[in-house]
């Protein structure tokens, strides 16, 4: 088991160990997608109050969702880069970042188009709102602290310990409508008592939700394998393998 | 699809463009890495073909 | 200790610092980073009464009256204290009896708040129309929940809002 751990963990195999899973996590993730957003686009039946714009759902938890799980993965890698200096840690941390940024944008964006028709505003400034906005400073913070070092290395371990800090803000968001009084309403799956909405408007979230799961998954080993070729460059294992590839 | 799924029961300015705020976003995050990789890969490539003819 | 170890102390000593300091800010201005005030904080002249602030709490069902053009009056209740609220302006798609608002504006000498913005708040399910139907109407019409609305006060307050 070690013995595989410490082999799979070796740049090269990774390299072609995530070259090999990507795709498949792509199409898994594409596939679920499609079909979750069918499910909450045409089976899915509209909400006795907030009737068609509730399937802005289908986007936004996905997303939000995202946002909070990658960032908890990236706090863990960061912990384990900081101390175990493990390379692959560090590039899982550099490749979250902006894959990250990218679904918070996204929760916060549709979440503006469904607060404009339901809430009566695009923004407000509650606690749920201002801590994922927070969240996304973060995940730029890390973004352009990566990008100020020319060093690689000493940039991941920067970045790392902007992350780790970070983390504080992930449980602030996720219970932020507990602790305060918000605009945004609270959980709605991950509740006591068990999700409080009807089946057929959950399955599409749920497969939704999954597929935007192994989506992440795909483009953050895509993001690493850049990030091992762009510092192991001038490695043996690069230079057998550009030829081929490239070819 | 008949145009009441079109409308979104009124909503359809909220509901379309964050659908499509939806694709972008999955599409950036998988055009963007794969083209760089891509670049990645023709750049080393060129550096290697250097070094080797330095070397022989 | 060696340096793996040395490494593993100080970062898990600089999450917990980090991590202390963040929840004693939070504890210490929590009062201050609420986003709406409801009914039973003024009540117990929790907040400033004069100041521009937010309100949240539910219509109560059966008090909306229409005035001239989009004049609305209405008791706002948080379930435990209740205020009137006036209001002249656009309403958001899902304002209705019975659901959770949050009014933005001040209050005035008879102790009516007069809104100047009125957001909607709903609540956390999700159901089609025929489902909400089989829900008794009358167990949806008359259901108020107030969990979503917190209101500060002191402990012998919260306490007894919190009593069956």
């Amino acid at each position: 088991m070690w013995l595989w751990f410490h082999r799979l963990a070796s740049p090269p195999s990774f390299y072609r160990f995530a070259g090999i899973l990507a795709p498949w996590l792509l199409a898994i993730g594409l596939t679920a997608i499609a079909a979750g957003f069918y499910g909450g686009l045409v089976l899915a039946p509209a909400d006795y109050q907030q009737g068609d714009a509730f399937r802005i759902i289908y986007v936004h938890v996905p997303a939000a969702w995202l946002s909070l799980l990658g960032y908890s993965a990236m706090a863990v890698a960061a912990f384990v880069a900081l101390v175990w200096r493990i390379k692959l840690a560090e590039a899982v941390v550099v490749a979250s970042a902006p894959a990250g940024a990218s679904f918070t944008a996204l929760a916060l964006a549709t979440g503006m188009l469904w607060g404009k028709p339901m809430w009566g505003a695009y923004w407000v400034w509650d606690a749920r709102l201002t801590s994922e906005l927070v969240l996304l400073f973060l995940y730029l913070g890390v973004v352009a602290l990566n990008s100020a070092f020319s060093d690689p290395r000493a940039g991941a371990r920067a970045c790392a310990l902007l992350a780790l800090v970070g983390a504080v803000n992930v449980p602030i968001v996720h219970y932020s409508v507990v602790w305060w009084n918000s605009l945004h309403q609270g959980a709605t799956v991950f509740k006591p008592g068990g999700p409080s909405i009807s089946p057929g408007m959950l399955w599409p979230l749920l497969t939704a939700a999954f597929g935007f799961t192994m989506f992440y998954a795909a483009v953050v080993l895509r993001r690493m394998q850049n990030e091992l070729l762009i510092r192991e460059r001038n490695s043996l294992w690069v230079r057998e393998l550009v030829p081929v590839v490239a070819a | 699809m008949n145009p009441g799924f079109w409308a979104m029961g009124g909503y359809a300015v909220y509901v379309w463009p964050a659908y499509a705020l939806g694709l972008a976003v999955l599409a950036w995050n998988w055009l963007v890495p794969e083209a760089h990789r891509r670049a990645l890969l023709r750049r080393l490539d060129e550096d290697h073909e250097e070094t080797r003819g330095i070397g022989t | 200790m060696t340096r793996r170890q040395r490494r593993t102390a100080a970062v898990v000593v600089l999450v917990a610092g980090v991590a202390a300091a963040t929840a004693l800010a939070v504890t210490a201005f929590r009062k201050n980073m609420m986003y709406f005030y409801t009914p039973s904080d003024l009540a117990a002249r929790d907040v400033p009464v004069s100041a521009v602030m937010d309100l949240g709490g539910l219509v109560e069902p059966g008090t909306l009256k229409h005035g001239t053009g989009l004049a609305i009056r209405f008791m706002m209740t948080d379930c435990h204290h209740q205020m009137p609220v006036a209001y002249d302006g656009v309403l958001p798609d899902l304002f209705r009896e019975g659901q959770g608002v949050v009014a933005t504006g001040h209050l005035n000498a008879d102790g009516t708040f007069v809104a100047s913005r009125i957001l909607a708040k709903h609540d956390s399910s999700y159901m089609p129309p025929n489902v909400a139907r089989q829900v008794k109407a009358a167990e949806l019409q008359g259901r108020k929940d107030c969990a979503a609305f917190k209101t500060l006060g002191d402990k012998a307050m919260t306490a007894a809002r919190d009593a069956p």
